[in-house]
């Protein structure tokens, strides 16, 4: 054998260990900074350039089915039925008509990336709650997605916060298709899985059932952990 | 005499072919997964993630298979050494006029080896952390999309580069499909390995 000289590729190797390994436990402070001081360019970048770059600010784009059906002012109309007295369905300018709830909050994702500080505006989901006047027996919320697959719940108690939305804005403009739009929820306190995206029905139930990733392994009980 | 020299045996072969497979569907499903427009393309994230995440988990089995095989342990010890001839090698603006003699690889397929193992492994390490979100904090998980994000761009940079450097070698590519290679080639890329078969 005439290769002979320095385990150099084993030096490497544990090189890109050590790195990694610093990076895991000291990334999240990077990430933020980065995120913070990126996230007003990065989410209005009209080329999409920035994406490209794992800056840790932008939106990553979750669907669960294949395609999503588009729906506008025209044709969208949101529901709120179950067990309530009085069903209820929405127009975009029904919901646009009610009291609007602002907030500037992070949006979280369980597997760790987060756009901070992002304008959300909306109704609160207890608005459309008390318009519906849910029976005694009621103690849970479903959210169905028309997309035809998600759904999520949220316990009565959760849907009534404050800070729980049907979102008609984010990023001072309406929520855009790809973002779950024209009308999504919004959970501040929560992971993003909570927040259905291409919201059609709201259901009020006596049971919290398990939605689309929580069947898929992720925890009913969605409260961002603190960090 | 020109016979052709033996340049990989079957197994090193088979770790080559089934790591270039899972990495690239690594590589593709990571693109759905990550680039905006395709994301929602092709949706059904869930399932993208589950390909994604079991050709990443079985990405670093290959390599170590492999090593039950001698020659590619062999194989494992050439790349892992660096002699002086090898820095002189990089440094070289003329690397590739034969003036330095290269063993059976070059300084670049060393370096190559190495960044893409450790990538691979920290890769492996901050995707279990991301996917199984109960093994650590959110900051950890977060510390390890960041790092996962970069590594990842870079081993594309990486896979890229050596899929451009092996598409301008036919003998290159030759040798890893059937584990031979010209004498002639080998004596021009690899004269001191080239010359092991000569003593």
């Amino acid at each position: 054998m005439t290769d002979d000289g320095a385990p150099v590729g084993r030096r490497i190797v544990l090189g890109l260990l050590a790195v990694g390994a610093t990076g895991v436990l000291t990334g999240h402070r990077v990430q933020n900074a980065l995120a913070r001081a990126l996230a007003p360019l990065e989410n209005r970048d009209p080329t999409g350039l920035l994406s490209l770059l794992p800056l840790g600010a932008a939106f990553r784009y979750y669907s669960v089915t294949g395609s999503v059906p588009r729906r506008g002012r025209d044709d969208y109309r949101l529901t709120v039925s179950g067990l309530v007295a009085r069903t209820t369905e929405y127009t975009i300018a029904d919901l646009e008509a009610l009291p609007r709830t602002d907030l500037v909050r992070d949006f979280q994702c369980v597997t760790g990336w987060r756009v901070p500080e992002v304008p959300w505006s909306g109704v609160a989901l207890s608005v459309l709650l008390d318009r519906a006047n849910p029976m005694p027996t009621a103690t849970a919320v479903r959210f169905r997605s028309f997309d035809g697959t998600y759904t999520e719940s949220l316990t009565m108690e959760q849907a009534r916060r404050a800070d729980v939305i049907v979102a008609l804005r984010m990023l001072d403009a309406p929520v855009t298709h790809d973002h779950g739009g024209p009308v999504r929820m919004y959970a501040a306190p929560m992971y993003g899985y909570k927040s259905t995206k291409w919201l059609e029905a709201i259901e009020v139930t006596d049971r919290a059932e398990p939605g689309y990733w929580e069947r898929r392994g992720y925890d009913i009980d969605g409260y961002i952990e603190q960090s | 005499m020109t016979t052709d020299l033996p340049r990989f045996t079957r197994a090193v072969r088979l770790v080559h072919r089934t790591t270039a497979v899972l990495m690239l569907t690594c590589i593709g499903t990571a693109a759905i997964l990550y680039n905006h427009p395709l994301a929602i393309l092709v949706g059904h994230r869930h399932l993208v993630e589950l390909v994604h995440v079991y050709s990443g988990l079985a990405l670093p089995l290959p390599l170590l298979l492999g090593l039950a095989s001698a020659a590619y342990r062999a194989d494992l010890r050439r790349l892992n050494r660096f002699s002086a001839a090898d820095w002189r090698w990089l440094r070289s603006r003329t690397r590739r006029d034969g003036t330095i003699r290269v063993g059976k690889f070059n300084a670049g397929q060393k370096l190559n080896a190495a960044l893409s193992a450790g990538a691979i492994l920290v890769l492996f390490g901050t995707g279990t952390l991301m996917y199984f979100t109960g093994l650590a904090p959110l900051a950890w998980r977060t510390g390890s999309t960041f790092v996962h994000d970069w590594f990842a761009l870079a081993v594309g940079l990486l896979v890229f580069g050596h899929i451009s450097f092996a598409l301008r070698d036919a003998q290159a590519r030759f040798g890893m499909r059937h584990g031979h290679v010209s004498r002639d080639w080998a004596r021009a890329e690899h004269t001191d390995w080239a010359e092991e078969f000569t003593e």
